[in-house]
């Protein structure tokens, strides 16, 4: 009898769960409007925030997230689960002319990437560029020793030990913007590896996660790997700085991501690439994360939520960023997006 | 009159039941294959034979990942079946009556951890150490295939040991079940014709040849299909060698691992293929052990199991 209640009980809490986008109607007057979006596992933990500081404000307004990577969210957003998605690298041509209508992006926060190694001896913060990067994880640099990494640290003493290459074996938008800021620093890499959030890498091991490159690192001596920088913030470990396109070696912080964003010529529709921007004090491994929305939503009530959140989220809300690790959006880049909100109907 | 018809009801039901079974096998395998649709029109076999496996340039090919799955589970069950049989054998033929219970609610207890629990173990405690063994490898055994390899830790003998720890309980307690159901009719008979003890135990063990077969066929099953233990410690690296210190790949692990990621529609069929072959695999591996036992049972006329009544209710 117990098992018969329990059961019950469950099953109308699935149905009370249950995503309601078939039902266009505009809010009702009793229960809050619930918009459901799915996405990328990255801006997690700052959309998650977003969404409670917001309906703090507007409690007549529910939005739920489920971070279930970035894929997942432009399939559901295709498929139209969800009322909105969220990815780490902009939809491909093929996949905007896979979905029923126009997908807009709008960027949210900036994330970097940045690379991590245990190599003894070594306390100062090493100096990578692009090519040496790309060389590593191509397998042709392969001991610390190696001339490429001595030029760049001069007076620092390298042991000749291998160098072990860590990259992450799940799919994941860290995998893709590191990948891209190789490729355009390093035509082999381009050609033999490519760009995506799973590649095919001709050395190296893999590792589950943020958590799991970090720890197989600091477990290897000689490893080098790469961690979303909120990660290696949050966690408090060490990171190399990386060669910028102006040649200034710089370390990444929020400053230095916001400013990758900052020098950027932005096209209409923001699916930008902000990998080795030209800014003179940019960090060179950087990325913004997305929200998808239809540009013709049919259901009016729940578009015109969304769009009232996102101008919230892109101003009030940014100031939430830099506590999570979050680098915020530049004040230009929030402008534009204002005025492409308003192409939303 | 109407008991005839509550026993066809009866086995209408029961029979329905049976047939979900069914159901659901042929309902998984033809799914998977549905899915997976793209891929299998554009490899076709090839998939099963080739070695890349790049999501850029969209060509796929599962053999890193089939050699992987089967070569880790292969090792773990020559790991894990010397020492769960010896543990079955220990419990219900030799330990003391007292030892007996708690030694074999602690093997069951160990079938009980979730699997990520023995991933976490393994990544810091396991891998260190493997990574020390590696280290004290001498040179001259590093010239054998087996052996060679950067010293990472993480690789396919990590998998392996991971892989025989968690196979180890189960394999065991089927192992010991069927020891217990052994009649002591069998024992006795042997030892009134002067056998050692050694040599009853023998006896026993022949008698429950097939089952215990069917207990390491078990614990096969289980490794084959393990998923994120073996992830963790791994190493991911799909590549098809010999060597038990490269980190290589397995089936479950890529599928867990990419398929979050995986937006476009050829990777996303691959990927289900995956699935496929695992599936395929699996029920491969149930039909040859069934054989097996089969063959066997046929060979020796096996007398009626009888359950001893006494030793269950001890």
């Amino acid at each position: 009898m117990k098992r018969t209640l329990l059961v019950v009980s469950l099953a109308m809490a699935l149905v009370a769960c249950q995503p309601k986008e078939s039902t266009t109607t505009t809010a009702s007057p009793v229960g809050p409007l619930t918009i459901n979006g799915a996405g990328a596992t990255f801006p997690n933990p700052i959309y998650s925030k977003w969404f409670d500081e917001y309906q703090k404000t507007h409690p007549n307004v529910r939005i739920n997230y489920q971070s279930i990577g970035s894929g997942g969210g432009i399939k559901q957003l295709t498929a139209q689960t969800v009322f909105f998605g969220a990815s780490d690298g902009p939809m491909t041509d093929a996949q905007l002319a896979a979905a029923p209508g126009p997908v807009l992006h709008f960027p949210t926060v900036l994330g970097g990437v940045v690379p991590v190694y245990n190599v003894e001896g070594v306390t100062a913060p090493l100096r990578f560029n692009g090519a040496l990067l790309a060389n590593i994880y191509l397998g042709k640099v392969t001991k610390w020793s190696d001339p490429a990494i001595a030029q760049l640290n001069p007076g620092v003493k390298l042991p000749a030990t291998d160098i072990a290459v860590v990259h992450r074996s799940d799919g994941s938008g860290t995998t893709y913007i590191f990948c891209d800021f190789l490729s355009k620093l390093s035509p082999d890499f381009k050609q033999k590896v490519g760009v995506s959030t799973s590649v095919n890498w001709p050395v190296g091991v893999g590792a589950k996660g943020n958590e799991g490159v970090s720890g197989l690192v600091r477990q290897t001596p000689g490893a080098i790997g790469y961690v979303e920088l909120i990660y290696a913030l949050q966690n408090k470990i060490a990171y190399g700085t990386v060669q910028n396109k102006s040649g200034k070696f710089v370390t990444a912080s929020l400053e230095s991501v916001t400013a990758a964003a900052a020098g950027v010529t932005m096209p209409d529709d923001f699916r930008v690439s902000i990998t080795n921007p030209d800014a003179a004090d940019a960090y060179p491994i950087a990325s913004f994360t997305w929200m998808l929305l239809y540009q013709h939503p049919s259901d009016h009530a729940r578009s015109a939520a969304m769009v009232d959140f996102l101008k919230w989220a892109l101003n009030d809300g940014q100031k939430f960023a830099p506590a999570l690790g979050y680098a915020p959006l530049p004040q230009p880049v929030v402008a534009k997006e204002m005025q492409a909100l308003a192409k939303i109907q | 009159m109407r008991r005839s018809s509550d026993d066809r009801k009866f086995r209408l039901g029961t029979g329905a039941f049976a047939a979900v079974v069914l159901l659901i096998v042929v309902g998984i395998g033809f799914e998977l294959t549905r899915q997976s649709m793209l891929s299998i029109t554009k490899f076709g076999l090839k998939f099963w034979t080739t070695s890349t496996w790049d999501p850029v340039s969209g060509d796929f090919g599962a053999l890193p990942f089939i050699w992987g799955t089967l070569y880790s589970a292969i090792l773990a069950l020559l790991l894990a079946t010397p020492i769960a049989l010896g543990i079955a054998i220990f419990i219900s033929e030799l330990s003391p009556r007292m030892l007996r219970q708690p030694l074999a609610y602690l093997t069951d207890l160990l079938a009980a951890i979730p699997s990520i629990v023995y991933g976490l173990w393994g990544v810091f405690v396991m891998v260190p150490f493997v990574r020390k063994l590696e280290v004290a490898t001498p040179d001259a055994l590093k010239q054998f295939p087996l052996f060679k390899g950067p010293p990472l830790g993480v690789g396919m003998l990590a998998a392996a040991l991971i892989l025989a720890v968690m196979v180890i309980p189960f394999s065991s307690s089927v192992a010991r079940e069927i020891l217990k159901n052994v009649p002591s009719t069998q024992r006795e008979a042997a030892y009134a014709l002067g056998a050692t003890r050694w040599e009853a135990i023998k006896v026993a063990i022949g008698f429950g040849k097939s089952g215990i077969i069917g207990a390491v066929m078990l614990g096969f099953g289980r490794a084959l299909g393990e998923t994120i233990a073996v992830t963790m410690v791994i190493g991911n690296s799909p590549q098809v060698t010999a060597s038990l210190f490269k980190p290589q790949y397995t089936m479950a692990a890529v599928i867990a691992n990419e398929f979050t990621e995986a937006a476009d529609e050829l990777y996303l069929h691959a990927l289900i293929e995956i699935g496929l072959l695992l599936f395929i695999i699996t029920v491969g591996v149930n039909m040859i052990s069934r054989l097996l036992i089969w063959s066997m049972k046929r060979r020796v006329v096996a007398p009626i199991v009888v359950p001893v009544i006494e030793e269950a209710t001890a």
